[in-house]
């Protein structure tokens, strides 16, 4: 079997108190009494409040389907999960990570969703040579600049599902694009991404316009946009500035003239609330819950019986980060203080992910296909691939 | 610029000042008036939307969801201000910032609670659905000028009732010297639990009629905090008509800054407020 328990700090354990005071019981916070010595210890940091707390709970829930499908155990080895929440503070990621790494003394370190927080956690793991698994923090330097033996990465870089829409932008005969985004690393990296593409091919970037993180609002770029008349225009929004994003860009009455173009997370997890105004937007990304595949069918019917919703691609990439280790784990038969020989196993892991299959660059990030969705009756309808089995380049990374 | 896009990034910037006022008028009565630093002014702005996305849902109407959240919004107002603020007014200001702090953290976490993490979405209205056409290939949604007009609406009727009425005259009173103000016989306990539910109601609503427009999310009260409380700044502490000219001002500073320094847009606010607290250390139109 696994466990769960929550590592107390002053808010969370505030946050308990309060909990317990309205009589809800605060979920997975199951203090155990002493660990077990033959268990071996994953410690999930991730946030469970704030803006993100939505994103750590799916991944958080991915894996701990993985390891149910599996018994509880993985390669024979009990499992116990100690979770801490991130808060999305990239001022506390390197104390926290070493409070689970020196404190808890996990064997293997999961996180997170916040970019700067993540890129905390790597140089936390790499100080303690510490086992890491990002399961969704699309940061480049994390599998390039910085990369390294212990540290892999189950979600994506945010070059990767804005790349291959360069390629369908021109394909589909635009020539003049303008790029909006939030002023921050994953916004720039994503566009930097397309960009990388389109002009590569001979498509020409009108204007990069960026806007202050995280301000949502946008009527003076819209205008703007409206004046240059793009043959379209791509962006990278997440959240709730994605859901505004859309909702604005429709009731300027651009989307009928000018396409609109996005990384996936744009309408991931955002459609109930965009409502009519995301129909017809287009967007890149290594998920959709509407793949028609064996895995994904089963994986989202267990997901569904065991939470009560359907799974997102945060869920999948917690799923997987669960399976990666998996592969280390049954290598060395549980054993993990053979650390070298795990690692060369989930280097050259292949997973039948619910995505499809995925396997690992050498900057040991992941390797998958990416897919060209259309927002159709309120689903990220799959049109197609946009790139096969797609690489990040790594840029810096020597391994 | 071409002439006729500089008139829209006018109205750009006129509509997102005025949206800024309805924003920061809440804490125009709390902060400027009642003298309260309410740092849970953007959690009261997050419980409007939040309040108003389910019983809209509920209701499956906005116009009834709204009203429904509004009672419940200035309930909890008085409320907060029975049992919490009323033993802070002769203590420091540094005692309101932490429990109004506190009020955030216990306002996001039973969100939370109640609502769950994922973001929601306020359909506009349908009476309100239409949009004008600008030019070829842009429209202006109907809803946005119609929350235009409402701000203008909400910023008269609070200007002629602090200036203009014996309520008004009371919470005017009161502000200045609240043992004074007993001794004449005002019923100052009442009037600060009426003054600070109507605020939280202010910035409830605030949150409410933007719920449309913008989108529903834990936190989002607190990316609004900082720039109401330059808007009250600015204006001039504890004046009506300071913080309408000064939401008009960042309006149009920050739509213009956009367009024409980007590179500088997420300071320029700043630098305005720095300015015009060089020029008159207490605001355009501070009380004497």
């Amino acid at each position: 079997m696994y466990r769960f328990k929550t590592v107390m700090k002053r808010r969370t354990a505030v946050k308990a108190t309060l909990a317990f005071g309205l009589g809800l019981a605060a979920a997975g916070a199951l203090p155990s009494a002493s660990s077990a010595a033959e268990q071996v210890k994953v410690g999930l940091m991730l946030p469970y409040s704030g803006t993100y707390a939505a994103l750590g709970e799916a991944i958080t829930n991915g894996f701990a389907l993985a390891l149910e499908e599996s018994g509880g155990a993985l390669a024979g080895r009990d499992i116990e999960i100690v979770r801490l929440d991130d808060e999305s503070d990239p001022g506390k990621a390197v104390s926290n990570a070493n409070r689970l790494i020196k404190g808890e003394n996990v064997d293997l370190l999961v996180g997170t969703v916040h970019s700067g927080v993540a890129m905390g956690m790597v140089k936390a793991a790499r100080d303690s040579n510490t086992l890491m698994i990002i399961p969704n923090a699309g940061a480049g330097p994390a599998t390039g600049a910085m990369c390294a033996p212990n540290i892999f990465r189950t979600s994506f870089t945010n070059w990767q599902p804005a790349y291959p829409m360069g390629d369908v932008a021109y394909d589909r005969g635009y020539r003049n694009v303008v790029t909006m985004t939030w002023k921050y690393g994953a916004g720039e990296e994503a566009v930097g991404g397309f960009k990388e593409a389109f002009t590569k091919r001979g498509g020409n970037i009108v204007k990069e316009i960026y806007v202050p993180f995280p301000n949502v609002e946008w009527q003076a770029e819209l205008t703007e946009i409206a004046s240059l008349k793009p043959d379209a225009v791509f962006v990278f929004f997440a959240g709730g500035g994605a859901v505004k994003f859309v909702k604005d860009y429709a009731a300027a009455g651009l989307k009928d003239s000018v396409p609109l173009l996005g990384s996936g997370f744009l309408t991931d997890g955002t459609l109930h609330a965009q409502g009519d105004a995301a129909e017809g937007v287009l967007t890149t990304l290594h998920y959709s819950e509407e793949l028609d595949t064996p895995q994904n069918t089963a994986f989202q019917a267990a997901y569904q019986q065991k939470f009560g919703k359907a799974a997102d691609v945060y869920a999948v990439q917690g799923y997987d980060a669960a399976k990666l280790f998996e592969v280390g784990l049954a290598a060395v038969d549980g054993d993990i203080s053979r650390r070298d020989e795990m690692i060369e196993a989930m280097r050259a892991a292949k997973l039948d992910s619910p995505r499809g299959e995925i396997s690992f660059s050498k900057a040991q990030n992941v390797v998958q296909d990416i897919y060209l969705r259309e927002v159709r009756n309120g689903k990220n309808a799959v049109v197609g691939v946009a790139a096969e089995a797609l690489a990040d380049p790594a840029p810096g990374c020597r391994m | 610029m071409d002439p006729t896009f500089f008139l829209i990034q006018v109205l750009n910037g006129l509509q997102y000042g005025l949206l800024l006022f309805l924003i920061a008028s809440g804490l125009t009565l709390i902060f400027g008036i009642m003298g309260v630093i309410n740092l849970a002014h953007g959690a009261f702005y997050m419980v409007g939307a939040w309040l108003v996305w389910w019983f809209a849902g509920q209701f499956d109407s906005f116009l009834l969801g709204m009203l429904a959240a509004l009672v419940l919004a200035a309930a909890l107002g008085w409320v907060i201000e029975r049992t919490l603020i009323t033993v802070l007014y002769e203590r420091e200001h540094l005692d309101q910032v932490v429990l109004t702090y506190g009020l955030i953290l216990v306002l996001n976490e039973l969100q939370r609670i109640l609502f769950g993490t994922d973001v929601q979405g306020v359909p506009v209205p349908e009476q309100v659905q239409g949009s004008l056409r600008l030019t070829e290939n842009l429209t202006y949604p109907v809803y946005r000028l119609m929350l235009a007009g409402i701000c203008l609406l909400v910023a008269v009727a609070m200007y002629l009732v602090i200036q203009r009425t014996r309520l008004g005259m009371w919470i005017r009173a009161s502000a200045a010297n609240r043992e004074v103000a007993a001794t004449l016989g005002i019923n100052v306990r009442s009037l600060n639990a009426l003054v600070f539910a109507a605020g939280t109601a202010l910035a409830a609503f605030a949150g409410m009629i933007a719920a449309p427009i913008s989108s529903v999310y834990p936190g989002m009260g607190d990316s609004i905090i900082v720039i109401s409380f330059v808007v009250v700044v600015i204006g001039g502490i504890g004046s009506v008509k300071g913080a309408f000219l000064g939401a008009l001002a960042i309006g149009l500073a920050d739509t213009f800054g956009r367009v024409l320094l980007p590179e500088f847009s997420s300071f320029l606010v700043y630098a305005l407020m720095a300015a015009v607290l060089l020029w008159r250390p207490t605001g355009l139109f501070a009380r004497a």
